[in-house]
């Protein structure tokens, strides 16, 4: 297979790599030139890749689940029309980022039996219900939006792949951003049962959509290193920051509440101050002690087993008729 | 009403796109490879998308006030009148592709002889939908080749679901009394002339994927009555509910 083949030119991946190799390739790297599949590249950095791309590949394919569940149920012809083409662009996103990692030596199939096995993760919001309309328009607003701060930085990632396949990323998640916004606005000025419904909504989804941008800076595994390979270009507090100032005025603007006492204004600072996070809570979410971790498993695997006899009845008749046309010819 | 024969028409076409749409959006996360789930998922925007601008026509034509949401939310499954095939369950990967080659089978050449209706909008609707309905078509021809002339197994589920929704497929070429009138003035096909490409369709389409075409027996009738099998009211029941338990807001 071609992947396989990457992994041979550049050399054995567990082979010693030499200082020079190194440092030639930071050079690279510290020149903000992008990194290409047939490049030379540390093990560590193509291992570091695949992790990340695909956990967030994953988190596309398994966010397509508490979305998916309100398709059959949206409030108008509108509204189901746009959130079948976010989740359908969603799915979109899983294929870019699947084809973006299998450029660094990884199939798709492995990557998914990854997933299912629960050897590779996906991004922990999703472990949580839509319990009601009103969670369609704060994943937007709020999930998407996180993403979206996440994800800008990425488009300057090193991994030139990667970082192409951002950039059509980032265009649709804002829109889905606005769009998310859009229902939120039009339950906030709605009826009193649908302001009520957008405030449960808020706060439900407020705090996991804080903690998506990982551990605080002192406590994150991976940031050093991917920091100084162009991977990662802002730490995590910075990007949440970024986040709690930019959301905090739109919640004010639908006249919503943040569930944080603690979130105010700071003069000093000129940012927005918010209250402690329950890390433990976050880790118990993300070891699989969320309310949907098994669910949003579980449906993965049942869409796979139901579908086995398909893919192998696609593949058995593209080889019938390959035969078929190698005969004629 | 301006004219309540072309009403019930136009209403009986938008409800077999919405029907269909719906249906085939209920794929979401379900679908057996991830290309699938985007091919569905535009099928089903394809299908919706046409169901809004005849929901949208028929509201005028009603001169009520009823808007695409009003039509689409707030009638239970006796006021529906999509042909009964539409509303068919989803069923395993081979039942959904079957009732995807009948109905787009017939829709193909239905939308293509509805771009010369003397009604405009009806003219303009079919425009757009018969470009969509090709690649309907194509897909659903495919993966009729692929599941019949796959596997054993997928070659017997595909003979077992076109066996199944055989039944549906008369009422593709069935005129109420109101089509007829309408088809004389030049603003529908007639129904009956859909039948011979319908049949070359088929025909085609089977004997390239090994399989067999049923014979005729029994067929379901009564859809454009609102006369329909019961999984279409828990279809709609699911669809209709917050605008069920919240009349009268904007969502």
């Amino acid at each position: 297979m071609y992947a396989q083949g990457l992994i041979n030119a550049s050399g054995d991946p567990n082979a010693a790599e030499t200082p020079e190799q190194l440092a030639r390739f930071q050079a690279r790297i510290d020149a903000e030139e992008k990194i290409e599949a047939r490049d030379w590249m540390p093990a560590a950095y193509r291992k570091t890749l695949i992790r990340q791309i695909s956990q967030h590949a994953h988190s596309e394919i398994i966010g397509m689940q508490p979305e998916g569940n309100w398709v059959t149920r949206a409030p108008s012809l509108r509204r189901k029309a746009s959130l079948l083409a976010k989740v359908q662009d969603e799915g979109g996103h899983g294929l870019y980022l699947y084809a973006a990692a299998e450029t660094l030596g990884i199939s798709r199939e492995e990557m998914q039996d990854q997933l299912l096995s629960g050897a590779a993760k996906y991004s922990s919001i999703f472990n949580y219900p839509t319990l009601t309309w009103a969670d369609i328009g704060a994943i937007g607003w709020l999930v998407d939006g996180a993403a979206i701060m996440n994800q800008i930085p990425l488009c300057r990632c090193s991994y030139g792949p990667y970082a192409r396949a951002m950039v059509r990323v980032c265009k649709e998640e804002s829109f889905h951003q606005r769009q998310g916004y859009e229902i939120m606005t039009t339950l906030a000025q709605g009826a009193p049962e649908q302001k009520a419904m957008a405030q449960d909504a808020l706060n439900r989804w407020w705090t996991p959509s804080v903690m998506m941008f990982g551990p605080p800076d002192t406590d994150s595994v991976h940031s050093d290193q991917s920091m100084t390979w162009k991977i990662k270009r802002f730490t995590n507090d910075a990007l949440r920051q970024r986040f709690v100032d930019a959301t905090v005025p739109q919640a004010d603007y639908l006249g919503l509440t943040i569930p944080d006492p603690e979130c105010k204004w700071n003069d000093v600072t000129q940012h927005y101050d918010i209250g402690p996070l329950d890390w433990d809570d976050f880790w118990k979410v993300v070891k699989g002690g969320g309310p949907m971790n098994r669910q949003r498993i579980a449906a993965r695997q049942k869409a796979d087993d139901d579908g086995a006899w398909v893919r192998e009845a696609a593949l058995a008749y593209a080889a019938k008729r390959s035969t078929q046309q190698e005969a004629a010819e | 009403m301006s004219d309540p024969t072309l009403f019930q028409y136009v209403l009986g076409l938008a409800d077999d796109q919405l029907v269909l749409g719906h249906r085939l959006s209920q794929w979401t996360g379900r679908a057996p490879i991830l290309e699938e789930e985007l091919a569905l998922g535009n099928i089903a925007l394809d299908l919706i998308g046409q169901a809004r601008g005849l929901y949208q026509y028929a509201g005028a034509l009603e001169g009520a006030g009823r808007d695409e949401d009003a039509l689409a939310y707030h009638r239970d499954a006796r006021g529906y009148l999509n042909l009964t095939l539409v509303e068919q369950p989803n069923g395993d990967f081979a039942q959904t592709i079957a009732r995807q080659l009948f109905y787009t089978a017939m829709a193909l050449p239905f939308w293509q002889a509805m771009t010369a209706s003397t009604d405009q909008r009806l003219a303009a609707v079919a425009a757009k939908a018969e470009k969509e309905t090709a690649y309907h078509l194509r897909h659903a021809t495919e993966w009729t080749a692929r599941l019949g002339d796959g596997t054993d197994e997928s070659h017997r589920r595909m003979q077992a679901a076109i066996n199944q929704l055989w039944a549906f497929t008369g009422e593709l070429f069935e005129m109420i009394a109101a089509e007829a009138g309408l088809a004389a003035a030049g603003i529908a096909p007639d129904r009956k002339t859909l039948r011979a490409a319908w049949d070359r369709t088929i025909d085609a389409t089977l004997s390239d994927a090994s399989l067999t075409r049923p014979d005729d027996s029994w067929m379901a009738e009564g859809g454009r009555d609102g006369l329909h099998g019961e999984d279409l009211g828990h279809m709609l029941a699911e669809m209709q509910s917050l605008q069920r338990m919240h009349p009268g807001l904007q969502w």
